[in-house]
């Protein structure tokens, strides 16, 4: 009882500094977000701020709401029809909950990578031309291939497969599909990108490439991911978001979280006591 | 109690560090046990192999036959003096002179050639030698002066059908001890033929008249031919796969992709489910009264049939569409949405292909059954005699036809032996056009699924 109150206080005051904090340089800001499923209240009033260009983690025991959250920002619990969305989610100021704002014109701002790679069943070079192509992104075959060489670059995966463009991108192992579904995300020139737990379905050494991937992301796009893994938060982020039951627990600078949290239930996680 | 126990450890468990060399009760019971399952499954295995090959065998062994027909050749004379009385080759009076008219020119051409072969048989007179030839052939010489008016007063040589008996006579059907007891046939016409037959004027062919030729009435069996209901069929193919794949599809689509969940959609699931197992003949009654008694279209047309057989197929379609698009991994929606395609877009360029070799399969199977299917075209009359042919499409659509199952039923019910050959022989086309189907269906999927 006393804990929890003094848990309460404890977050509250981390709240308010860490949005006078970044007020004026966030890129995502979240305000009051309720998430439900049906009956089921998922996301409990989360606030949080997300700083541009650079690479914050989410965190917390599984089913805690880390991957619902995730979807709202660029919408794509819009597909469930029993999910309901409350409260503001701003991009650079602007509400993408406002009845005005098209989803799919969001989602080529705010890419997405998934938990598990999901490469259309089309050649590497189909699965990273398709976001342009809708979008409309280049007129000639030769800016296309321009687009597609330099998504590929920028998601580490050009070296590997430039003599096989037309080779299917689902032949390409885990790792190497994890990177073209980057590529593709990357293709579109969102300003947001959102992972899943991109990693969670890859090897060590396919992990450590797209942990070095993220990294070299982070100069151009603000990059929030979710993952299960402690060690892979302390490594790619800047920031660290703490979720337990639908709640944002403190949020926080990634050092600062490993090493002192202010809230019992962080400390717990990161000590292994839960989840 | 102790007793039980010892006992049934020593029957039913494993005995704990017992030699691997050493079957224990319970591994050669449960041995036994799959190998008696195994057996079991070959023998229905075989009765079903059996069964399929005792049902083929009895209808090609029936059918096959229907492929061959005997052909009776004579050089006839078309006499001016009977078909153009007035002599001024005026197609109008031509067209006066009946088939009755045709009959003694055929006579005098049977005759001329028994005589110019030196064939002849005791007690047979000219008209009953002419009886060799098919009732049909009158019709056949008909047809021709109409269209050849220029022939009349000339001699041409035709290839005319022999009737039905004599060809049963090649087939086994007919023997000469039948004939005895057959009024329709005489063991002296059998000769005729025999001896014709050793002179190489009656001849047997390949029977492509089979596949053209329109329906014949219950006296000539050796005319009747597939022609009208292969076309009938072929409509209302054509008219089931127009409506019901876009139809049957788009409907899945929306259902399966748009529709909200509620206590409507629930319903019209439900209702979809239930009517891919309404008997086909509800659906020929519900023809019957909507298209036929109330909308006013013709009876015995394909149109009737396509729409019938089109709300027949389409449950089948948006079934089997909808488990196809069920069974695209929904990962493959997110990614296409997740770079910002539009929901119509992840359907059309990523679900969809996805999905297009269960869709093609479910509908050339519901095109399948819908080409098999025979009651509720007898219910909307295309059970009728039809020997006209439809015309091309559109019109054609609306003209009076037959269909494939339908023919086969109508034949089993004539009198006349012989009709049993050719019912047996449309089965085979029948089953012909399904495998060709399902091969097609085959080739469809092969296709779609080798983009990995
Ligand atoms: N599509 C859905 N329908 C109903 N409940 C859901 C759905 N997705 C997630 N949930 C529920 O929402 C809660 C949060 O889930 P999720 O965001 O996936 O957690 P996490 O990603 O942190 O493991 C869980 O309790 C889960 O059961
Ligand atoms: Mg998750």
């Amino acid at each position: 009882m006393n804990d929890a109150t003094m848990n309460n206080a404890l977050m509250s005051n981390v709240k308010t500094t860490t949005k006078a904090d970044v007020m004026t340089e966030s890129k995502i800001s979240a305000k009051n977000v309720q998430v439900f499923y049906g009956e089921k209240h998922a996301i409990k009033d989360v606030n949080i701020e997300i700083r541009p260009r650079s690479v914050t983690a989410f965190i917390g025991p599984s089913g805690c709401g880390k991957s619902t959250f995730l979807r709202c920002i660029n919408r794509m619990n819009d597909t469930i029809d029993i999910c309901r969305v409350e409260g503001d989610i701003a991009i650079d100021g602007e509400n993408v909950y406002d009845p005005k704002v098209d989803p799919v014109q969001l989602r080529a701002k705010v890419g997405m990578v998934f938990q598990k790679p999901n490469p259309f069943p089309k050649t590497i070079y189909e699965n990273v031309a398709y976001g342009p192509r809708i979008h409309g992104l280049a007129r000639k075959k030769s800016e296309m291939d321009e687009i597609v060489a330099t998504s590929l670059q920028k998601a580490g995966l050009w070296n590997e497969v430039k003599d096989r463009l037309d080779a299917p991108g689902t032949g390409l192992s885990g790792g190497q599909q994890q990177r073209l579904c980057i590529a593709r995300a990357v293709a579109v020139s969102p300003e947001v990108i959102l992972m899943d737990e991109p990693c969670s379905a890859l090897d060590p050494i396919a992990t450590a490439k797209v942990e070095e991937l993220i990294h070299e992301l982070r100069e151009n796009y603000t990059i929030v991911i979710v993952t299960h893994s402690m060690q892979q938060a302390a490594r790619v982020s800047q920031r660290t978001a703490m979720f337990h039951l639908g709640e944002l627990v403190e949020e926080d600078d990634t050092d600062k979280m490993f090493t002192n949290p202010n809230d019992q239930r962080t400390q717990d996680y990161i000590m292994g006591r839960f989840g | 109690m102790t007793d039980a126990t010892a006992t049934l450890s020593n029957n039913n468990v494993r005995q704990v560090g017992g030699s691997l060399l050493v079957l224990d009760e319970r591994t050669k019971k449960r041995n036994a046990a799959e190998a008696r399952f195994r057996r079991m499954g070959q023998i229905a295995v075989m009765i079903g192999v059996l069964a399929l090959i005792g049902l083929l065998a009895s209808i090609l062994s029936n059918g096959l036959s229907s492929f061959q027909q005997t052909y009776i050749a004579v050089d006839i004379h078309l006499d001016a003096a009977k078909l153009d009385k007035s002599g001024n080759r005026n197609p109008d009076e031509i067209a006066k002179v009946t088939t009755f008219g045709y009959m003694p020119l055929i006579q005098e051409a049977i005759k001329k050639k028994m005589a110019a072969e030196g064939i002849s048989i005791d007690g047979l007179n000219a008209k009953a030698a002419a009886e060799l030839i098919s009732k049909e052939a009158p019709a056949t010489l008909r047809n021709y002066v109409l269209s050849h008016i220029d022939a009349i007063g000339t001699t041409v040589p035709f290839k005319l059908l022999a009737s039905g008996r004599i060809d049963g006579y090649y087939k086994g059907r007919v023997t000469m001890a039948s004939a005895e007891l057959d009024k329709n046939v005489s063991p002296e016409q059998l000769k005729l033929a025999d001896e014709l037959k050793q002179a190489g004027i009656l001849t047997t062919a390949f029977n492509w008249d089979f596949f053209t030729a329109p329906d014949a009435s219950d006296t000539r069996p050796e005319a009747a031919g597939l022609g009208v209901a292969i076309l009938g069929s072929a409509y209302m193919m054509l008219i089931v796969l127009v409506l019901s794949l876009p139809i049957g599809v788009a409907a899945s689509i929306y259902l399966e992709e748009f529709a909200p969940q509620n206590r409507l959609t629930d319903l019209i699931e439900v209702n979809i489910a239930n009517l891919a197992a309404v008997p086909s003949i509800v659906f020929g009654i519900l023809g019957l009264a909507v298209f036929i008694n109330y909308a006013g279209l013709p009876q015995s047309a394909p149109i009737v049939g396509g729409l019938v057989l089109t709300l027949m197929t389409l449950p089948t379609i948006i079934i089997a569409t909808r488990a196809a698009l069920k069974a695209v991994p929904p990962s493959i929606r997110d990614a296409a949405l997740g770079v910002g395609a539009s929901k119509m877009q992840s359907i059309f360029h990523h679900v969809l292909p996805l999905a297009m070799p269960g869709i093609l399969t479910g509908t050339i199977i519901g095109l399948a059954q819908a080409l098999g299917e025979t009651a509720p075209l007898l219910l909307i009359g295309m059970v009728a005699f039809v020997r006209e042919y439809p015309a091309a499409p559109p019109e054609g659509f609306f003209d009076p036809a037959s269909a494939l199952p339908v023919q086969v039923y109508n034949w089993t019910q004539r009198g006349d032996p012989a009709f049993v050959e050719r019912a047996s022989g449309a089965i085979i086309v029948l089953l012909v056009f399904l495998v060709m189907m399902n091969l097609i269906a085959i080739i469809l999927r092969r296709r779609f699924e080798r983009r990995w």
